[in-house]
């Protein structure tokens, strides 16, 4: 297969909107264009699908290629790997970028085994050097950084972590061409079948989409006392999340987790409450750019990575803390 | 029922690593290295499948002749027999190369289900078992956190952890499953366990003895090369406040307003 000079970013979404994920790889796909002179394409695969190619619309991409049938929706790794690499095969973009999530995840390695891609995957920054394709990845969670060439002609496939592009602005000039690619999908094809989505209900934002996390540990003592970081989340719009020991203690969901066994986060503020340091803990958000730390013993590990260290109890500074930050918020108001 | 587990062999992620003053690898004189995490779970999860239908639990690892001992750990909690592909020319191979490897020694054995770890502690690449799953022709469910097969063993009900919810998910069998930490508590390996284990038989194949050659899956055919691995950016310890409940939250709102800029 021939390489050609297109970036493609396939757009995941839900609800009829992408993922923020997906957008801020159109700032990534834009600015590894600039170099090869192709076009940034939005690939959007799924099942009526016109109001998630508004939203894309305005974001900056040249072309949005479209794969719309009635079983692209649910996502199944079946489906949808039928459509990309079709769509790549008769295309040939140069790089194909996905966001590093479940579905990213269950797909992209998918498609590059049966195009013989290449494939990196947790890429944290994607440029150019001497005409390949070089990638920066957390390895040996994250107590090394690997950086990574992809070799070889035809396209390649690139997963990228959230949060490490800027989300582009939503008013582009750019007028992106609308292609309505053909799909022809077979029903048998589709071996698997989601049978439910349980969506779990949460008053605060998704983790990997959050520009804050506010996070409990330990220190928490008990599952109610969760309630006050939901405050504090609500007043900051940040999401909550967990070290370990409260998920295995059952006083929070497993998708709380942050860490070697749980998610990687990589936020503009961390806050870390009552969290000891470990570096299991370290492996999932030692790449946020701002680290606060509240921890009562002044010799947590965690005041070793953290930018502001405050030594105290959070229960006492927690609600007062959202106190305040609601009064900064309701003042910008007026 | 046939169940295969993919099993790597990786450095203990209790222990610090040390980066080769190159930066071409790291260090491993005085490395523990113990199985993957994940694949912990993996066996576990085909152990109980074996329990509940019977059949056999076969594992299966690409590595040096050291990564013998991994399938040993593997062996002891109570897989049947192991195979390992151990071969020089697989030095510098990619994800796909391994993943191609791995299918070949798998189409040689009966398999109802092959189950591998959701990602692998070293690389974190979280890619092999989807890879696989595409070279078997077989249909995959990833980060698989809850599984129950139906009585007659045709096919299972996985629960997906999915941002923001659990993606429920019909799949048939044979099946290739990944999975999640959450799926189960690995049972330790028993002192007759270990017994046995030290006298079973580990198979070890070449490329050759599969057919495969170095220009198919070794470095020739790899797409990606790791050009250096550096130590994360170190990050500082910095302000520290001691003070009482409102300096701590004056601090904290400064920072978040003035530094962050988030409020
Ligand atoms: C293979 C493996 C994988 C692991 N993966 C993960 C992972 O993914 N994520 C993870 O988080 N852990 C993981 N762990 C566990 C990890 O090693 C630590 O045990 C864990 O991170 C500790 O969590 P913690 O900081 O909440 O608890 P602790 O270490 O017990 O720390 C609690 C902290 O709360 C502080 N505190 C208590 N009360 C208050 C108060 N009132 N006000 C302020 N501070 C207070 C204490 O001073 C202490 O520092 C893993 C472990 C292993 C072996
Ligand atoms: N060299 C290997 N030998 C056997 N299984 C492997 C190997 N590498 C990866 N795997 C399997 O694939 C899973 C994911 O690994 P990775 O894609 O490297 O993150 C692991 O948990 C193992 O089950």
């Amino acid at each position: 297969m021939t390489m050609g000079a297109d970036i493609w970013v396939y757009i995941e979404h839900a609800q009829a909107a992408p993922k923020k994920v997906s957008l801020e790889l159109l700032s990534c796909a834009r600015s590894l264009s600039t170099a090869l002179g192709g076009n940034v394409v939005a690939f959007v695969p799924g099942s009526k699908i016109d109001r998630v190619i508004a939203a894309v619309g305005p974001r900056g991409a040249d072309i949005i290629y479209t794969a719309e049938h009635p079983l692209l929706h649910p996502y199944t790794t079946d489906g949808h790997a039928a459509v990309l690499a079709d769509a790549v095969r008769a295309e040939s973009p140069a790089i194909v970028l996905v966001g590093s999530t479940a579905q990213g995840r269950d797909l992209a390695p998918r498609v590059a085994a049966r195009l013989g891609a290449g494939i990196v995957t947790d890429c944290t920054t994607l440029g150019w050097r001497d005409g390949k394709l070089l990638a920066t990845r957390p390895m040996y969670t994250r107590k090394a950084i690997g950086t990574v060439r992809v070799t070889g002609g035809g396209p390649c496939i690139a997963v990228v972590l959230p949060a490490m592009y800027p989300l582009p602005d939503a008013d582009s000039p750019r007028q992106p061409e609308v292609r309505r690619r053909p799909v022809q999908l077979d029903g048998k094809a589709i071996r698997t079948s989601v049978r439910e989505v349980k969506s779990v209900h949460r008053e605060t934002i998704p983790l990997i989409e959050a520009n804050v996390i506010v996070s409990g540990g330990r220190g928490m003592k008990a599952p109610e006392n969760f309630a006050i970081l939901d405050d504090l989340a609500r007043a900051l719009g940040a999401a909550v999340g967990s070290s370990r020991p409260p998920v295995d203690s059952g006083w929070v969901p497993h998708d709380y987790e942050i860490g070697q066994t749980g998610k990687t986060v990589s936020p503009q503020v961390y806050l870390a409450c009552g969290i000891s340091g470990a570096p299991q803990h370290l492996a999932g958000m030692s790449g946020s750019k701002y680290i606060v730390a509240i921890n009562r013993d002044p010799n947590a590990p965690m005041f070793q990575v953290a930018d502001l260290g405050v030594v105290g109890d959070l229960f006492e500074i927690i609600p007062k803390l959202t106190e305040a930050v609601k009064k900064v918020k309701s003042g910008i108001g007026d | 029922m046939n169940i295969v587990v993919c099993v790597k062999q990786v450095p203990d992620t209790e222990a610090p690593i040390r980066i080769t003053p190159d930066g071409s690898g790291i260090d491993e004189t005085g490395l523990t290295l113990v199985m993957n995490y994940y694949d912990e779970h993996a066996t576990e999860a085909g152990l109980r499948l074996r329990e509940q239908f019977g059949g056999t639990v076969t594992l299966v690892s690409v590595g040096p002749e050291r990564a013998r001992e991994a399938l040993r750990t593997g062996l002891a909690m109570g897989a049947d027999d192991a195979v390992l592909v151990s071969d020089p020319a697989l030095n510098g191979a990619d994800h796909l190369g391994i993943a191609r490897v791995l299918a070949a020694v798998i189409k040689t054995l009966p398999h109802d289900a092959v189950i591998c770890g959701k990602l692998s502690t070293d690389d974190n690449a979280a890619t092999i078992g989807a890879a696989l799953a595409e070279y078997l022709g077989l249909p995959q469910a990833t980060a698989v956190a809850h599984l129950e097969v139906d009585a007659a063993g045709t096919g299972a009900v996985v629960h997906r952890e999915v941002e923001g919810g659990v993606e429920v998910v019909a799949v048939p069998f044979p099946a290739l499953l990944t999975v999640e930490r959450s799926l189960n508590e690995p049972r330790y390996p028993s002192l007759p366990g270990i017994m046995k284990a030290k006298r079973k038989e580990i198979k070890i194949l070449t490329l050759e003895n599969l057919g495969l050659t170095a220009a198919e899956v070794g470095v020739a055919a790899a797409r990606t090369a790791l050009v250096r691995l550096s130590p994360p950016p170190a990050r500082k310890a910095g302000r520290i406040v001691e003070g009482d409940t409102e300096q701590a939250v004056a601090a904290i709102l400064a920072f978040l307003k003035d530094e962050a800029k988030v409020l």
